[in-house]
């Protein structure tokens, strides 16, 4: 026992000095609170009282999309004197039962996602019943309006998958893989039929299982070993885009990556030009105009759009603009 | 629920041996004792407690809106948290419970659609499908001596497989279209999906059906004699057989019972949102799991109630609710309900041991 406790000694002591001696002086937690610091001083900028917004979405656990789209709604509610709740579930039953728990709560907004409309239909009617406005965001533009919903904030998926067909065609692609990482996504569905509407070349859809990175790349893998005519790779999240570059050097092939949305690494693999092009659908502006939106209509009767959803996106991004975008997707927010 | 905890198999340990005076089964147990050694007591003190924590640090849980939604929440569990409880006292597990419900919601919706038939036509299809199915998942078990778990797990994977391959194949898209322009879809929705107004607050049916369900499957299991085969097979199967139980006929039982809960849990889904996805379900047989065993089944089989999994369920709703009305982050909810399952196993753990050690 005394042995082991000088080898822990030894040990702790050992570890503690290596830290002190290696401190970097680029990059890392210190970097990070510096530019926190440098950030918003959080203080609201209006004088109106303190209200309460929940904001439900369709997320699973640990998304990266859904983060920045929080940080935006956090960044608006902080502004506009907001308390702003946030909760999730990928079960559709679960979420309408969450947007129940808002309505019961006598929040005094909900922004809600429509992924799985049908299933939210009933739940939002009660929201709108109990006197509460709604606004949707992300998913279900085609609902949003009949559901009664104030405005919808989104990108629309099958424009957005139009656009991607077109910078293909731009490229002179000819045949481009589309990986769907979640079986069952209506959202998916429609990008890859935009891409398939616009593409001169063919669109082959493979499913991939996004819970499993490994999966993931094996699945992607395969099909480029299987099929050398493929010439572009088309991913529907940024954490996907990385695992289909991995495939791609491990298969041999020379298919240019290319994905839908952002995250740090997408735009370090645009900038050095390991992606082709990502498309983003700017989830920040999706969490700060929500919250934004909600709030002007409280204080003012605004409603933004004239009935027609509010488009944050596509937005095509390329090698020339990565570097910019750099420093914004760091701290979470692109 | 006036049940005398005697009743259930009961492992004897072996350093038991002491002189036994009297015959013990005529032996005089204490009220207290009685309590100490029925199977949800840990869950009905965990639920307690879990209740006072959020109704002091939620406002607005107390309101009755509030406490509706927690207990649909918790029946939307629950109802299928009592048969998988029957079949875990049974001594077996069932994988496919969760995609199971996504498919009975699937067949009776695309059968119903596709053949232009009244609604009631699907639901009807849909429980023999389903109980087909639970049917298949007992024969296997029963014909092969595979573990259940890894039947189960073959099915659960099948299902899933199943439920987006046909689905695509028919509807071309990955959720289901809509019934609710279709006849007899009023009345099916009256009966699997409506909400009732009781003083002006509203709750929904699937409450009464969670109750209805734990009422029967009390009485099965309490007073007649499929209840002992339950108990018995699953407490040692081969003594069991020794004694002229049908093991087999007993345990397609059991997975059909939870076929049938699939069944109503998936008519629900179809009939509260008239269209299905077809890619849900997947990790929900886990959670009915974990609400049978915070309600005091154990995972060897032979000891359990649905009083219990009804408990345990009703754990579960208030956490995943609760949460949310007292406004804390949601990130958390998952080490909350993994830290509430080893406390009550715990606690029920430690109660038996103490109930079997003052016999």
């Amino acid at each position: 026992m005394a042995r082991f406790r000088t080898w822990v000694g030894i040990a702790v002591a050992g570890a503690l000095s290596v830290t002190l001696a290696g401190c970097s002086s680029t990059g890392g937690k210190r970097a990070e609170d510096a530019r926190k610091a440098a950030a918003a001083q959080g203080r609201a900028a209006v004088n109106t009282p303190r209200w309460t917004f929940a904001m439900i979405t369709h997320s699973g656990d640990g998304d990266t999309f859904w983060d920045i789209v929080q940080s935006g709604a956090k960044q608006a509610a902080v502004k506009d004197n907001i308390n702003f709740l946030y909760s999730h579930d990928d079960e559709a039953q679960q979420q309408a039962q969450l947007v129940d728990a808002a309505v019961d709560k006598k929040v005094d907004g909900i922004i809600v996602t429509l992924a799985k409309p049908d299933a939210l239909k009933a739940a939002v009617a009660r929201a709108e019943k109990a006197g509460i406005p709604v606004i949707t965001v992300n998913s279900g533009s085609e609902q949003s309006k009949a559901f009664g919903a104030l405005t919808h904030i989104g990108q629309d998926e099958t424009i957005a998958g139009e656009a991607v067909g077109d910078e293909l065609n731009k490229r002179g692609k000819k045949k481009a893989l589309c990986v769907l990482h979640e079986q069952g996504n209506v959202g998916h569905e429609q990008r890859c039929d935009g891409v398939t509407k616009t593409f001169h070349g063919t669109v082959q859809k493979l499913y991939v299982n996004g819970t499993n990175m490994p999966d993931v790349q094996s699945a992607i893998e395969a099909k480029l070993q299987a099929d050398k005519s493929v010439d572009a790779v088309v991913t529907l999240g940024a954490p996907y885009a990385d695992t289909a570059v991995k495939a791609k050097s491990d298969a041999g092939s020379k298919a240019e990556v290319d994905t839908f949305d952002l995250n740090a690494k997408v735009a370090a693999e645009l900038k050095d030009g390991t992606l082709g092009f990502a498309v983003d659908q700017q989830p920040y502006l999706q969490g700060y105009e929500a919250v934004d939106l909600l709030w002007a209509y409280k204080y003012n009767g605004d409603v933004l759009g004239g009935g027609q959803p509010v488009l944050t996106g596509p937005q095509i991004i390329t090698k020339d603009q990565a570097a910019a975008l750099a420093e914004y997707t760091e701290r979470g927010t692109r | 629920m006036s049940a005398t905890g005697e009743r259930t198999a009961e492992e004897r340990t072996p350093d038991e041996g002491a002189v036994k005076t009297a015959d013990e089964r005529l032996l005089q147990t204490s009220p207290l004792r009685k309590l100490l050694s029925r199977p949800e007591l840990g869950s009905v003190v965990g639920a307690l407690a879990v209740f006072a924590v959020f109704a002091f640090a939620a406002d607005g849980f107390l309101h009755t809106a509030s406490l509706s939604t927690v207990l649909y929440a918790s029946s939307t569990i629950g109802i299928m948290a009592v048969p998988v409880a029957l079949l875990m006292i049974g001594g077996e597990f069932d994988l496919s419970a969760g995609v199971l419900v996504t498919s009975s919601a699937l067949v009776s919706s695309m059968f119903s659609y596709q053949m232009t038939a009244n609604t009631w036509v699907g639901v009807g299809v849909s429980l023999l499908v389903t109980l087909a199915i639970g049917a298949f998942n007992g024969f296997m078990l029963t014909r092969t001596k595979l573990p259940s778990f890894i039947i189960t797990l073959g099915t659960f994977l099948m299902l899933t497989g199943m439920n987006l391959g046909f689905t695509k194949l028919i509807d071309g898209t990955v959720s289901t279209k809509t019934i609710a322009d279709m006849e007899g879809f009023p009345s099916a929705r009256a009966v699997f999906a409506s909400t009732l107004t009781v003083g002006g607050v509203d709750f929904k049916v699937t409450i009464l059906w969670w109750l209805g369900l734990v009422a029967l499957a009390s009485w099965i299991l309490l007073r007649t004699r499929a209840g002992n085969w339950i108990f018995a097979v699953g407490g040692n199967q081969d003594a069991a057989r020794a004694v002229g139980v049908p093991v087999a006929k007993t345990k397609i039982g059991l997975y059909m019972g939870v076929a049938f809960g699939a069944w109503i849990s998936g008519q629900h889904l179809l009939f509260s949102f008239d269209a299905v996805q077809s890619g849900e379900g997947v990790g929900n047989e886990l959670i009915y799991i974990i609400a049978a065993v915070i309600g005091g089944c154990l995972i060897t089989g032979g000891y359990g109630s649905a009083v219990g999994s009804a408990v345990g369920a009703l754990l579960f709703g208030l956490t995943s609710k609760g949460i949310v009305f007292a406004e804390w982050n949601p990130d958390w909810f998952k080490f909350f309900l993994g830290a509430m399952l080893l406390l009550a196993t715990l606690l029920n753990h430690w109660v038996r041991k103490r109930a079997e050690a003052t016999k």
